[in-house]
């Protein structure tokens, strides 16, 4: 599926004192399959961009199109992009409510007029791909279970509906490391094996870095950059300006050359980072 | 759309009305309310009219913005308008079949929708112009006295203080919840009332939950930070009556007196 979005502004409480512009005059295309990372501080208008695309805001101006449908079409049903379209909101453990976890999972499908038996299969399913133990868990209620295993829960609720676009609006916020990197994980796995599109909205390049194949930053609702996450990161004095900085290793290459070292790559991960420095080490002959 | 209520917010700016004592603001809306239910004819809501006008003007905030909270109350002012209208006994003035419209009745209903907007209108306005921390204060002055009977008055003021501050927390998470189902293919608009009720259970259960545990949040914060309401409790700013107070009294009473001297009640 196919993302287009042409001049899309949104700007909360128009002609009021509150007026304030949260999504200004963004465009951009995402390919189906791709895995796109949205950065930006606080306030840059990643929220609001994410559910103009999911059709829970009409946009003020512009114009969004999914897979060829004009979403600012009035003909076009809301529902139907929202069956394609899977949106998880932050904190997503709030909007659980059934008594178990199955019903809670079963919630989206059930809204979509499934079969009892494909409903069955998709929970399993999707039970599976956010590592929740099915057996074990799908009987308990949600309150029950922890902070990391709830929003897990919730997560499972909306790829239960099949999307063929996953948004996620910071998913590990407020998750300790480990489950962090296990949610991750799982993402990736869904956009490697599934071919499933994803858009990873965050705050934290470290944890984009090595996990998304494009970047598109924003700042106080503008696009700034859009590129592949090397080419990103190259604008390094940028990225500092506008307070999101780079991950640590990226800036410790950074400033070993201020420091007199000719490391000329981008290095995103440790890994790379001691290539780069083992190779300045034995000196600059291979350059 | 729930983003249009503004009952209960707080609208800053600097004007006279901002500035006048919570005390005075509190009583003067109550004398308000009473005048606008005692008002009987045309002309004393034109008087009722101008005196809000006035008032609105002053306190500097847009007319749109205070409209805008009457969006939400709509509803129930249709149908206080339309239950007089149909439901007054007196000279028939139209009639099909079992509906009947009296004049009377037509009279009726709109002086009592004309009533609810004001009252919402003059109420919002106190909270529009009143931060919620000068309203406590306001509050539990006044009802000190009672305070010999046994009344605890911080408390209660304490209450509905955090009442008021909890209402946009509380839409906002409506509104997200909301979102985040509508999402997960949730129908809030369309279906039988059966239906829609039935729709409401996702909305209902996580907000519900998490108002408690906002609650319980919100008292463990508070007593963590030893709070003790009531006796000897002193404030940053002590509330005193200023001169335009005493402006401000004078033009309440000009407006009663006003709506008494051309028999505009009753």
């Amino acid at each position: 599926m196919s993302i287009k979005i042409e001049n899309l502004s949104y700007i909360y409480d128009q002609g009021m004192p509150f007026e304030t512009i949260a999504v200004d005059n963004i465009s951009f295309d995402i390919e189906n399959g791709e895995f796109v990372g949205i950065i930006g501080h606080t306030g840059s208008g990643k929220s609001t961009l994410i559910q103009t695309i999911n059709g829970l805001y009409k946009p003020s101006k512009g114009k969004i199109f999914i897979n060829d449908i004009d979403l600012t079409d009035k003909k076009v049903k809301k529902s139907d992009i929202r069956k394609k379209v899977g949106l998880v909101f932050q904190y997503p453990e709030y909007q659980l409510f059934e008594e178990t976890v199955y019903k809670d999972i079963a919630f989206g499908p059930k809204n979509l007029n499934l079969k009892a038996d494909e409903i069955d299969i998709r929970v399993k399913e999707s039970m599976k791909l956010v590592g929740l133990d099915f057996e074990k868990l799908n009987e308990v209620s949600p309150f029950e279970l922890s902070g990391g295993q709830k929003r897990r829960v919730a997560i499972a609720g909306v790829l239960a509906m099949n999307p063929e676009v996953l948004i996620l609006d910071e998913p590990t916020a407020g998750l300790d490391p480990k489950a962090r990197d296990e949610i991750l994980k799982q993402i990736e796995i869904l956009n490697k094996k599934k071919k499933v599109t994803v858009l990873l909205v965050s705050h934290s390049m470290e944890e984009v870095a090595n996990l998304v194949d494009r970047l598109i930053v924003l700042d106080k609702g503008k696009k700034v950059l859009d590129g592949d996450v090397r080419s990103v990161f190259k604008e390094y004095e940028l990225l500092t300006d506008i307070g999101l900085g780079v991950p640590q290793v990226t800036e410790l290459i950074n400033k070993l050359n201020l420091r007199g070292c000719n490391i000329k790559e981008t290095v995103l991960n440790v890994e790379e980072a001691k290539n780069a420095i083992l190779k300045q080490l034995r000196g600059d002959s291979n350059d | 759309m729930i983003r249009d209520i503004t009952v209960g917010q707080y609208y800053p700016s600097e004007s006279t009305i901002h500035d006048l004592d919570p005390r005075f603001k509190i009583i003067a809306s109550f004398i308000y309310m009473i005048s606008i239910f005692a008002v009987e004819s045309i002309i004393g809501y034109g008087v009722v009219t101008l005196f809000i006008v006035f008032l609105i003007k002053m306190s500097k905030i847009p007319i749109k913005y205070i409209l805008k909270g009457l969006k939400p109350i709509m509803l129930i002012i249709i149908f206080a308008f339309v239950i007089n209208v149909f439901f007054t006994p007196g000279k028939v003035i139209f009639e099909y079949r079992i509906i009947k419209v009296t004049s009377e009745g037509l009279y009726r209903g709109f002086f009592m929708a004309i009533r609810l907007v004001f009252l919402i209108i003059g109420t919002s306005l106190l909270t529009l112009t009143t931060s919620p921390l000068k309203l406590t204060d306001g509050i539990e002055k006044l009802l000190n006295p009672f305070k010999k009977i046994g009344l605890p008055a911080h408390e209660l003021a304490m209450m509905m203080t955090i009442s008021l501050r909890f209402i946009p927390t509380l839409l906002e998470e409506t509104d997200k919840i909301m979102k985040a189902q509508m999402a997960r293919g949730a129908d809030f608009e369309s279906g039988s009332i059966v239906n829609r009720a039935k729709g409401l259970i996702p909305l209902l259960v996580p907000l519900f939950i998490s108002a408690f545990q906002r609650a319980d949040d919100l008292a463990m914060a508070m007593e963590a930070r030893c709070y003790r309401g009531g006796d000897n409790r002193t404030q940053l700013k002590v509330l005193k009556y200023t001169r335009k107070d005493l402006i401000g009294s004078f033009v309440l009473i000009l407006y009663v007196a006003s709506l008494f001297a051309f028999k505009m009640v009753w």
